[in-house]
């Protein structure tokens, strides 16, 4: 990937400017913009060939007090593009998750906007329709994927009494 | 049939009346033909003028079980998302943990995964058809596709040992070898698969009932088709050629020889034909990779790191010094119970029959992931619902949506 992907790497600091910094990792590039600068640079993207997002991804620093969120897009139209995919990622305040939405940018990212939105807590601004996909509203508000909510597996057995269970019973 | 109150009960359907002639209509998630999802349709007189996917009835969080198991449990987690396509579903979590773990497996493993993956398209290629085939009341296809789509997954319990779920690819290598008589099931099946291909023309894309059902309906453009960034048959059926297997070749796939289909049409007929030529590449590289796994010596499938931590009945039986392994029960590798993956991120890619279908993995360098992102093909194409189907009418929403090779458990994960 090394010498194939400075070609990429120069047309990546081309279409954004020289200021940024790309990090090649396993199977991907990394782009780091702040939240400000994000619509910015995915119409650049755009704008440079990369024409759908493929996975819009979180992931929860607690540590950090931050979530990050990573948009990973690439081209079908452009063959050179195709070969690669592209992240572009920022981090937000986890208190307090507020991103734009690049689903005005890429309409490909308006169902996975919201599948974070449920998981996560992370709000996209400007996004035409924010509500939880997969989740019940109930479950989506207790953020499941953030690294606090614990899963507890289930036990084999059912942990009633015989008092418990007739009176949750539904018929008579 | 309407009442006082404007609502109407059909078997799995719910009518409710919004304003004068314009309907809600809840299809499903409990109905004959969706299966595990709700459209909700708002209709004008029988015209679509808004659909809305309700999807999330199979959710199974897989991307939050999956931060609490070891990273080879995980293989037969993810693998409930599509178990018939379960090769192709586990595979690029299988090489994005191999990217972090920088091994790269034998040249034997990889021409068994691109087996194993070609033998998985096809048979959820055709297990498609057969739903294609209920929803436009054609029952025949049905009972052909599912009939005849239980020859590749015998084919694939012969080389796994499991029809279905068989979490063949593992981190290095793959789970076994595949048997001395393989070579000769895999002609006869493509022989006999490439016969019916032509049957299935004969009485379902040429017959005119199904033709005048799906030729100009549910039209996506090639423009369109990206811009939603859809995945797989239903892109390229859009004129586009993109393929993982083209852009980013994994495994063998740059040393087999095939071609990607590609339809200008972008409409449902469209969409049917490009399975049925996707059907015809799969099976030449089947026989491919079968030709070059017969004429190779044997030699390891899985990687030496792995391989040498092997019990030692593990390498008799490979030996052949043991004439019935069948007798003793063999345990994992023991370097896979304890393994521990580097910190690091890493995304790969592959192309699984109803699409793309991309991984992130995310690992702290404990003996769990850290984050793992599915995004399923499935899932991608999950959008074009919303934005191809209004314009038609009712009627056409089977035809639609039948030829997206629709799968619920896959993306809803």
């Amino acid at each position: 990937m090394s010498t194939s992907a400075q070609g990429i790497v120069d047309r990546l600091k081309s279409a954004l400017g020289e200021g940024i910094s790309v990090e090649q990792l396993k199977g991907y590039l990394e782009l780091q913009v702040d939240p400000g600068r994000l619509v910015d640079a995915a119409r650049r993207l755009k704008e440079a060939g990369f024409d759908h997002v493929k996975s819009v991804t979180a992931v929860d620093y607690p540590a950090k007090k931050q979530i990050k969120v990573i948009y990973h897009v690439s081209s079908m139209l452009d063959e050179e593009l195709a070969r690669y995919v592209v992240g572009l990622a920022t981090y937000v305040d986890r208190d307090d998750p507020v991103v734009p939405s690049l689903a005005g940018v890429w309409l490909s990212a308006e169902f996975q906007e919201r599948e974070v939105y449920e998981y996560f807590g992370v709000r996209f601004d400007g996004h035409p329709d924010l509500r939880p996909l997969l989740l019940t509203p109930d479950l989506a508000a207790q953020k499941i994927l953030r690294k606090d909510f614990k899963v507890v597996e289930e036990d084999d057995y059912l942990k009633l009494t015989f008092e418990e269970y007739t009176s949750t019973k539904r018929w008579v | 049939m309407a009442e006082a109150s404007g609502a109407v009960a059909l078997p799995g359907m719910e009518v409710r009346q919004l304003e004068r002639n314009l309907y809600e209509v809840y299809i499903g998630p409990a109905h004959p033909g969706s299966g595990h999802m709700r459209i909700i349709v708002r209709v004008e007189g029988d015209v679509m003028v808004e659909v809305d996917p309700d999807i999330g009835f199979v959710h199974r969080t897989m991307e939050k079980l999956s931060e609490g198991r070891d990273w080879m449990k995980n293989i037969p987690l993810f693998e409930r998302m599509a178990i018939l396509d379960a090769c192709n579903v586990t595979l690029p979590y299988v090489e994005a943990v191999e990217k972090l773990l920088d091994v790269d497996p034998p040249e034997r493993a990889k021409y068994l995964r691109t087996l194993l993956c070609e033998i998985n398209r096809v048979a959820s290629h055709l297990y498609g058809f057969g739903i294609f085939g209920v929803f436009l009341g054609h029952s025949t296809l049905y009972m052909w596709a599912f009939g005849d789509r239980e020859i590749f997954v015998e084919l694939a319990e012969k080389l796994t040992g499991a029809r279905l779920t068989h979490s063949y690819p593992m981190f290095g290598g793959v789970r076994r070898d595949m048997p001395d008589d393989f070579g000769k099931h895999v002609r006869k099946a493509t022989a006999y698969m490439r016969r019916r291909l032509d049957e299935y023309a004969k009485i379902f894309l040429n017959n005119p009932n199904i033709r005048s059902r799906l030729e100009g309906v549910g039209v996506i453009p090639k423009g369109r088709a990206v811009e939603m960034g859809l995945a797989g048959p239903n892109v390229r059926a859009s004129g586009v050629k993109y393929d993982v297997r083209l852009a980013e070749p994994y495994e063998a796939y740059d040393r087999v020889d095939f071609e990607i289909p590609v339809y200008e049409e972008g409409d449902s007929l469209a969409r049917a034909w490009q399975r049925v030529d996707e059907i015809r590449q799969s099976l030449s590289i089947m026989e491919q990779a079968v030709d070059w796994l017969e004429k190779h010596p044997r030699e390891g499938f899985i990687h030496e790191k792995f391989w040498k931590t092997a019990p030692p009945i593990y390498k008799q039986v490979y030996a052949g010094a043991v004439p019935y392994a069948g007798k003793y029960r063999v345990k994992m590798i023991p370097l896979y119970a304890s393994l521990r993956v580097p910190a690091g991120r890493s995304f790969a890619r592959v192309e699984s029959g109803r699409g793309e279908i991309t991984y992130y993995v995310e690992s702290d360098g404990k003996d769990t992931p850290y984050r793992v992102r599915v995004v399923s093909g499935s899932f991608r194409n999950v959008i074009a619902f919303k934005y191809a189907m209004p314009g038609h009418r009712l009627a056409d929403l089977p035809a639609i949506y039948g030829s997206f090779d629709y799968f619920p458990p896959e993306w809803d994960r």
